[in-house]
Formats: structure tokens, C-alpha cells, sequence
């Protein structure tokens, strides 16, 4: 093995595939069978980047040659960077020796388009193929579905790979015209219907024979680009909510765009990463698929942003008054669901402990509840709870006054110059 | 108020709940053998571990919460916090005394204490299997050696096992001196004697050539996929204690 060489490939192509936000490894049922290497299931995280974010996978394009030119993309063909290109090999041998010193928990394996679509995605599946067949491991893979690949190889994409995953890159078809040129939006779709239906059939199939082979278990997800071009949060959550409902997706991420390169299309090379607006719209899909908000309720006509200095559900509370406050002892879950301040588990908890005795403010406080926010909003067993007729407006002035969040800082400062 | 004094393990434990009900004791404080802080005027009574008697409260607890309530227990218990020991009696002792199930009574102080515990010593598990780094020896055993606050080791068996089927390996918890090794059909407990290991070339001549190879390539992917204009130092810091760093392949 030549270490100097791989480890330069390594570097150019771990570094080419960093933006590509997912690294989920989990929501997979795969079991280790015969004895063999690993196995997925819950997911780890097994370290984190300097920026914080997860390492969960080998995170790695099998090259970065490309014969697309997206104007936000490090690998678009028109850049002037070193190019370089993994053999399947060294692929499989990376994947497996990290794996064994427990380094990660799979590979995520992307890919520049090199001559045309269904060629690389077939270099894609034959290193999952090599991987599962040849070396009998069971651990996460995630590949990437390559717009217009043909519907055979998707197909044998989803018998090897967990998850599988297209980026739709812009939240719109205008968005993705004025980047990428080369794309559209239709190609893009194209496999990710195909995977949805074989996935609803494939698990039909698993429902009656006990042995039918597991497709693709972890399902589909995509990313958008934040902050590249001007659509509002209310055009991306509409297009998220769309991809959640009509694909199944499991996820989509946000993707809040760092500036790489020069181009009179995007934001220029010095404007920060949109990091505090990509945090919101992580919180908001959050409401979307676990709190049983529907995606109007977050943002529509008259609100088309989501606030930046407060979270997304209690931007919704103050803005809907009339429904609380609401009894933490009697409320369904599905409203306490809505009460800023308590968590999915804090709900949880709440309607599981009350059946043994009325809940006060330190059961409450001690069950994880953020009391500073949620007080404004429930009333519980006691006779304290907040008499003023306060407005939406007074609450958020109250909650910020006495919060710690990171993003606030800079606002705080300048209020105490005068 | 009476002090039991019992030799710290699980057993230990369920016969000290054992000497409470056959003596009909009202206030009882627990305390491991060795931690003696005795106040003057208190009764004090030895709890010797019985396997029996053991078995006999675990066989009634049975009776009265769910195998996952018994497993939650055991795992607050290896959280061995000082004191926290008459938590993990107050809950027993309500399971008993109370009518009905009471493992989702959060607003009870010992339930919502034993779930707390239950929730640090599982998240001590988790780090484990994220942050465990195998090294890989001349013999083909892939060695590990961790500190975790919480004496999990036990917890990570079946974990390992699962995943790691086809290759040998060794867990070592060198701050309670025990490990698991798996053999490719079963795991043990085992304890190394690290008093003959005195020179440093002897540990670096114990693994594979390709070893060093592999933790040069995982470094620099480590370093490849961070994006600079993103650093959260705080972010990345509460994910991964620096307590944790010394033995993360990647950190050093």
C-alpha cells in the first residue's frame, strides 16, 4: 500500500464530500449474521469535527472529477483543484479497517459524475456489492442515488445500501436553473420515486415472507442549500414538507451554504455561514415530524421567515394566545406537545406520571422541564402560576431578558450601551 | 434510624432490602463497607450478602415491575455514586409497598432519581461504544483500554459481541483493573498484569505494522472533514469531554 497516495486521495476526497450534511447511521435493522463484521442499528456518533458536528461515517466521494459545473459545489468542473479518484479497493480496505477499531459506524459514499450518470452509479454499487457479498459486513451504508441512474441500478442499490440519498441542492426548480445548470429537478426525482415505491412494496413483501431480503431499511433523505439563493424559510418548509410527504423521506437537511467560491451568483467569498437560520429550520422540521405541527402553522404568507432570536415553537405560542394557558394535568399529549419549554420526553413523562398524583412546578422542573419558559403558558398543581394579562409581545421580552442562548449575545451588548 | 452497612454489590443490596422487611425496620441509611461515617447514637447492623435472600427480593420484585424496570436498576447501581445507594432502596421499597406498577411515577423523588441515574450511567454506556478506539495486536486481538466514570464494562458486552463477531478483542477499564476479552465464541473476565510491561518499545512491537498506518489515515480524515469557518469549540467540547481525549486515536 502506497500511504503517501492514499492518504492524499484520502484528504481531497474526505475534504470534496464534507458539505454533504447527513450522517445519520441510524434507523437501519441490520443484523450480523454468520458470524460477520458489524452490524447497524441505533446509530453512533463516534467523534465530532472542531465545528461540532457528528463523524459517524466514512464520509467520502469516490472522486472528485466531475463533468457538471454547479456554481456552489468545490468539485464543479470548471474549479482549478487536484482531482483524484479511489479504486474500489481502497474503498472497501478503508471502510473495513476503520470499521474494525471501531472508528465508524459505515460508509457514506457520493461521487463527482464522471462520463455519465448510470456509469457512476454503478462503480457506487459495486463497492456496496463487494462490501456485503465479499467481506459479509453488515455495517451502515449510505449511498447517493445519482440523478437519471436507471431504475435496475437503484434497484441494487437498495438490496445493499441502508439509506439512500439525492440532493435536491435548492428548495427550488428556479434555484437549482440559476446554480446548476446542468441539473433539473425532474432527474433528480426520478430515483428517488422509483426507491419509494420499491420500498413500499419491498416491505410488503418482508411483511409475508420472513426471509425476503431488507431494501434500503434506513429509507431516503435529501439537502437543500441555505443561503445561496433568496427563496424565504416558507418556500424551503413547503418543499420539505412536500418531499416528507409525497417521498416518505426520513429526512432532509439544511445545509447552510459556506462561501467556497467566487461567482457573481452566490453570496460573496467573506458573508458568514447562515449557521443560526439553518439551526431554526432544523427546529422547525423538528415540529414538523415529531410535534405535530403542520408546516402553515410555522411559517406562512404573513410570516414567510422564521425568528432568528426565538425558537420556531415559541414564535408560535405567542402568536397563538388564545390557546393557553393550558392544565399540565388534564391536556392531551398532543398539546403539551406544544407548550415551549417541554420536550418529547418531558411530555411523555408528564402524561405517564400524572396518573399517579397531580404534577406541581418542582415535580415538573425535576420530570426536565424548562420552567423560565414553559410558566407563561400551563398552569399546574398549585396556586402559583402567572396571573398577568401578558402579550405575546411581553413573554418574549420576559424569556429573552432572562435566556442564555448564544445567539442573543450580540444584541444584548448593544442594548446596555444605552 | 438504622445504618446498613453492605459490601456494595447488587446481591448486597437486595439482601440489605431482605434485613429491612424481616426486621421490619421504619428509617434505614445504606452504606457501603469502608465509607464509615457513623453518627453517635444510631443503630448499626452488618449486612452479610446472602445469594438466597438475594434472590428471594428479586424473585418478589419481579412480582412487582418489569423485567425492563429490574434492568434499569441493576444499571442505576453500576452508576456506584456515594449515597445514591438509599435511592435505589427508596425505590425498592415503593415498588413493594405500592399498589400498583410504579416505574412511570416521575413525580415520585426516588423514581425520578433512579431515572436520572439510569439516564447518566446509559449515556456513560453510549460514549463507550462511540469512543472505544481498538488497536490492532501482533496476534490479530484488537485491544481497547477506557476510564468511563461509570463502572459500565458490563453493560458493553453484548454490544461488542454483536458487532464485533469475527475478530478477537480486549476491553480494558484501567481504572477498576478488569476487562472483557472475546475468544470468537464467548467473553470473559479477565485481569492483566501491566508490572512486566516496563519498557515503552515493548507495547508499540505489540501491534500490527498496518496499525499505524490506519490510525495516520483516520487522523487525517479527522482533520479533513472539519470546516474551519464553522468551529464551535464549545459545541465540539460538549460532545467530547476533554476527559475522554487521552484515548481517542484521533485527539492525541
Amino acid at each position: 500500500m502506497n500511504v503517501d497516495r492514499i492518504t492524499e486521495k484520502l484528504n481531497i476526497l474526505a475534504d470534496a464530500a464534507k458539505y454533504d450534511v447527513s450522517c445519520a447511521s441510524s434507523g437501519s435493522k441490520r443484523k450480523n449474521e454468520n458470524k460477520g463484521l458489524g452490524n447497524a442499528s441505533n446509530g453512533i456518533c463516534h467523534s465530532y469535527t472542531e465545528d461540532g458536528r457528528c463523524v459517524s461515517l466514512l464520509k467520502i466521494l469516490l472522486t472528485n472529477h466531475c463533468i457538471f459545473d454547479c456554481a456552489y459545489c468545490v468539485s464543479r468542473k470548471t474549479n482549478d483543484i487536484k482531482r483524484a479518484a479511489f479504486t474500489v479497493q481502497e474503498v472497501v480496505d478503508l471502510t473495513i479497517n476503520f470499521y474494525r477499531r471501531n472508528y465508524i459506524e459505515g460508509l457514506f459514499l457520493s461521487s463527482g459524475i464522471f462520463k455519465d450518470a448510470d456509469y457512476t452509479m454503478e462503480r457506487l454499487v459495486r463497492i456496496a456489492k463487494k462490501l456485503r457479498t465479499e467481506h459479509n459486513f453488515n455495517g451502515y451504508i449510505h449511498l447517493k442515488s445519482i440523478p437519471g441512474a436507471s431504475d435496475e441500478l437503484m434497484n441494487e442499490a437498495g438490496l445493499y445500501a441502508d439509506r439512500l440519498s439525492v440532493n435536491l441542492e435548492m428548495p427550488t426548480e428556479a434555484g437549482l436553473k440559476l446554480l446548476a445548470p446542468d441539473k433539473n429537478q425532474a432527474d433528480m426525482i426520478k430515483p428517488m420515486g422509483y426507491l419509494k415505491n420499491a420500498i413500499i412494496q419491498r416491505t410488503e413483501e418482508k411483511r409475508l415472507f420472513k426471509k425476503a431480503p431488507i431494501f434500503a431499511p434506513a429509507g431516503q433523505s435529501t439537502q437543500v442549500i441555505i443561503g445561496a439563493t433568496p427563496e424565504n424559510d416558507s418556500q424551503v418548509l413547503r418543499s420539505a414538507n412536500y418531499f416528507y410527504k409525497n417521498f416518505n423521506l426520513k429526512r432532509v437537511y439544511y445545509s447552510g451554504y459556506v462561501p467556497v467560491l467566487a461567482d457573481s451568483r452566490l453570496p460573496a467569498l467573506n458573508t458568514s455561514v447562515p449557521m443560526v437560520r439553518e439551526n431554526r429550520l432544523y427546529q422547525a422540521d423538528w415540529l414538523m415530524r415529531f410535534y405535530g405541527f403542520k408546516v402553515n402553522e410555522i411559517v406562512n404568507d404573513a410570516q414567510p421567515h422564521l425568528d432568528l432570536d426565538i425558537d420556531p415553537k415559541l414564535s408560535w405560542a405567542i402568536r397563538t394566545m388564545q390557546v393557553f394557558p393550558i392544565d399540565i394535568n388534564k391536556a392531551d399529549l398532543q398539546l403539551i406537545l406544544r407548550v415551549p419549554g417541554i420536550g418529547l420526553l418531558s411530555a411523555q413523562k408528564i402524561v405517564s406520571a400524572r396518573i399517579f398524583g397531580k404534577l406541581n412546578w418542582d415535580q415538573l422542573k425535576k420530570i426536565g422541564v424548562a420552567i423560565n419558559r414553559a410558566k407563561y403558558f400551563i398552569t399546574c398543581n398549585s396556586n402559583e402560576f402567572e396571573r398577568r394579562d401578558l402579550t405575546g409581545n411581553n413573554i418574549k421580552q420576559f424569556i429573552l431578558a432572562t435566556s442564555q442562548s448564544k445567539y442573543l449575545k450580540n444584541t444584548q451588548v448593544q442594548l446596555n450601551l444605552f | 434510624m438504622t445504618t446498613l452497612i453492605y459490601d456494595g454489590t447488587f446481591e448486597g443490596l437486595l439482601t440489605a432490602v431482605f434485613d429491612v422487611y424481616d426486621r421490619k425496620l421504619g428509617m434505614v441509611s445504606l452504606q457501603k463497607t469502608g465509607v464509615n461515617n457513623s453518627a453517635l447514637f444510631e443503630d448499626r447492623l452488618q449486612v452479610i450478602t446472602d445469594e438466597t435472600r438475594a434472590n428471594r427480593v428479586l424473585k418478589g420484585l419481579k412480582q412487582k415491575i418489569s423485567s425492563m424496570g429490574i434492568q434499569r436498576l441493576y444499571a442505576a447501581h453500576l452508576a456506584e455514586m456515594d449515597g445514591e445507594e438509599n435511592s435505589l432502596m427508596g425505590y425498592i421499597r415503593y415498588a413493594f409497598d405500592a399498589g400498583q406498577n410504579i416505574e412511570e411515577d416521575y413525580g415520585n423523588r426516588f423514581v425520578m432519581r433512579v431515572s436520572e441515574m439510569v439516564r447518566m450511567v446509559r449515556r456513560e454506556k453510549h460514549r463507550m461504544e462511540a469512543f472505544i478506539r481498538f488497536q490492532k495486536l501482533k496476534d490479530e486481538t484488537f485491544y481497547a483500554t477506557i476510564e468511563p466514570d461509570f463502572n459500565v464494562l458490563p453493560l458493553l458486552i453484548r454490544h461488542f459481541k454483536s458487532r464485533y463477531a469475527d475478530q478477537k478483542w480486549i476491553i480494558y477499564d484501567i481504572r477498576r483493573n478488569y476487562g472483557i476479552y472475546y475468544d470468537l465464541h464467548d467473553t470473559q473476565y479477565i485481569s492483566l498484569d501491566f508490572a512486566n510491561v516496563n519498557k515503552p518499545g515493548d507495547v508499540i512491537a505489540a501491534f500490527t505494522e498496518d496499525e499505524g498506518i490506519y490510525q495516520h489515515l483516520w487522523k487525517n480524515y479527522f482533520t479533513s472533514v472539519n470546516i474551519p469557518s464553522r468551529k464551535n469549540t464549545k459545541l465540539h467540547v460538549r460532545h467530547i469531554p476533554k476527559r475522554y481525549w487521552k484515548h481517542l486515536t484521533e485527539k492525541i
